[in-house]
């Protein structure tokens, strides 16, 4: 898995840290930030959960 | 494209619909059938007006996330809640109703405090102050009003300690806040009483620019309002909505919630034996999805024509989100009506959806997931000291909830 974000569209929301927080963390001004962009298998539900509930579409996967 | 003709606005359904007399919690019975039967349908609201009211969790996920759906007041069109509404959104701008990029940039300004790991250093703050209060509450009059003793008080005393403002003064913000959200307001009372909120706020920031301290408020005075980027007022307008936003929602979940709870025993009882805290988490995303308290719906406006679900949405139609009703669209959520605390609930709406979604909502998760886990384990005889049909349920409030929970123990 591949995770991209796309941080002009991030608004802070915070949810992808609540559902993966190994993966994504936050900077001074609350937008997303990554702390890998390929997450080891047991954090892959995780980033799906928060790819979905992201409300700024600002995460997207590549499977695989 | 299937497009039926909106009947003449006469013969459309008046919006807002009213909820099923002893079904407290649950949307509109008319919403329900609007969900299965005609998705996205014309409505007539209180200005004769008819805009569009989306019912499917779908649907109100794609169209506040489609960038041509404006939440700017200002344009025609926009669906306004009431007169007073109306009147306010005119001169009391904030971000809440601002397109991107102005909004995104001025959001910005304030996300930083409400980050996860912030709200994780809040959390000792808020079980001290919930653990306080239940204290107080026990040693006073039994019965007593959960509302003034405890649910007002929780998120009110976080965010005055967040934001720096004094909560000796709690009766001036929340006296007005309860004056802007009542539906039955007149325009003028509205008007008062957000500039008595605002002045309030201003005085503040005058304060805080002499005396800067390590809160919200400060920070802007310092960063924004210091170096020209923002005028104090417009400081103060961030103010009052961060203020207004940061109590008055949560004290709805809190007391509405409880009387859920108390009115679903197993459900309280699966939430008051464990000590899980992942329990009390899902038991906050079930409560929120369940509740939806803001079922006066998202409003928007069309700035493009948009084709959905077989319909086309023309450029200046106003649309209504109804986020209560999606958040119990059985496409979704099965078996909808049950409040099931054991259920993975996380994908509801109750915080908005798109750019607008709730900034305070990694706070509101905190103040809720420690009163629900702290609450009925504290007092496990509490119980409601009247019948649960004389409650007085917020139909009128822009946001819902009960006016007063009196309880025993």
């Amino acid at each position: 898995m591949h995770v991209h974000i796309d941080q002009p569209k991030c608004v802070a929301s915070g949810q992808c840290v609540l559902m993966a927080p190994d993966v994504f963390d936050q900077d001074d001004d609350g937008i997303v930030e990554l702390l890998t962009d390929r997450p080891g298998p047991e954090h892959h539900d995780g980033v799906r959960e928060a790819a979905a509930v992201c409300p700024a579409a600002a995460i997207r996967l590549e499977e695989g | 494209m299937t497009e039926t003709l909106p009947d003449t606005p006469a013969q459309l359904p008046e919006h807002p619909m009213p909820r099923a007399a002893g079904c407290p919690f649950d949307p509109p019975p008319a919403l329900r059938e609007l969900q299965s039967s005609s998705p996205i349908s014309r409505v007539r609201i209180w200005d004769g007006t008819t805009p569009w009211l989306i019912t499917r969790y779908d649907h109100v996920r794609t169209l506040l996330g489609d960038p041509r759906v404006s939440a700017d007041t200002t344009r025609s069109g926009y669906p306004h809640r009431n007169a007073a509404m109306l009147a306010r959104e005119q001169d009391q701008r904030t971000f809440l109703t601002m397109d991107d990029p102005e909004h995104a940039r001025l959001r910005r300004m304030v996300t930083g405090p409400f980050a996860i790991r912030k709200m994780e250093q809040l959390r000792p703050d808020v079980q001290q102050i919930v653990d306080d209060l239940i204290d107080e509450m026990l040693a006073g009059p039994n019965p007593t009003d959960l509302v003034t003793a405890f649910a007002l008080p929780v998120p009110s005393l976080v965010i005055c300690r967040l934001l720096g403002v004094p909560y000796s003064d709690h009766d001036l913000f929340q006296r007005n806040t309860q004056v802007i959200v009542r539906r039955t307001s007149t325009p003028e009372e509205v008007a008062g009483a957000t500039r008595t909120l605002t002045d309030y706020l201003d005085d503040l920031l005058t304060v805080k620019r002499k005396k800067p301290e390590d809160d919200l408020l400060s920070k802007l005075a310092t960063e924004r309002v210091e170096t020209g980027e923002m005028t104090q007022r417009e400081a103060a307008r961030m103010g009052v909505l961060l203020l207004s936003a940061g109590h008055e929602t949560t004290a709805n979940m809190i007391a509405l919630g409880t009387v859920a709870l108390l009115e679903h025993p197993e459900q309280l009882a699966l939430l008051r034996e464990s000590e899980d805290p992942a329990v009390a988490a899902r038991a906050v995303e079930e409560l929120l999805r369940y509740l939806t308290i803001t079922h006066s719906g998202r409003r928007r406006v069309a700035t493009a024509d948009i084709e959905i679900g077989g319909q086309v949405i023309r450029a200046g139609d106003g649309i209504i989100l109804a986020t209560d009703i999606a958040n119990r669209d059985p496409e979704h959520f099965p078996d909808p009506d049950r409040l099931d605390i054991t259920r993975d609930a996380r994908r509801h709406v109750a915080f908005g959806y798109g750019v607008h979604q709730c900034l305070g909502q990694p706070l509101a998760r905190v103040e809720l997931q420690v009163v629900y886990s702290t609450l009925y384990r504290r007092i496990p005889t509490l119980a409601l000291a009247t019948d649960a049909d004389e409650l007085q349920f917020k139909h009128d409030g822009l946001v819902y909830g009960v006016y007063e929970l009196p309880v025993t123990w």
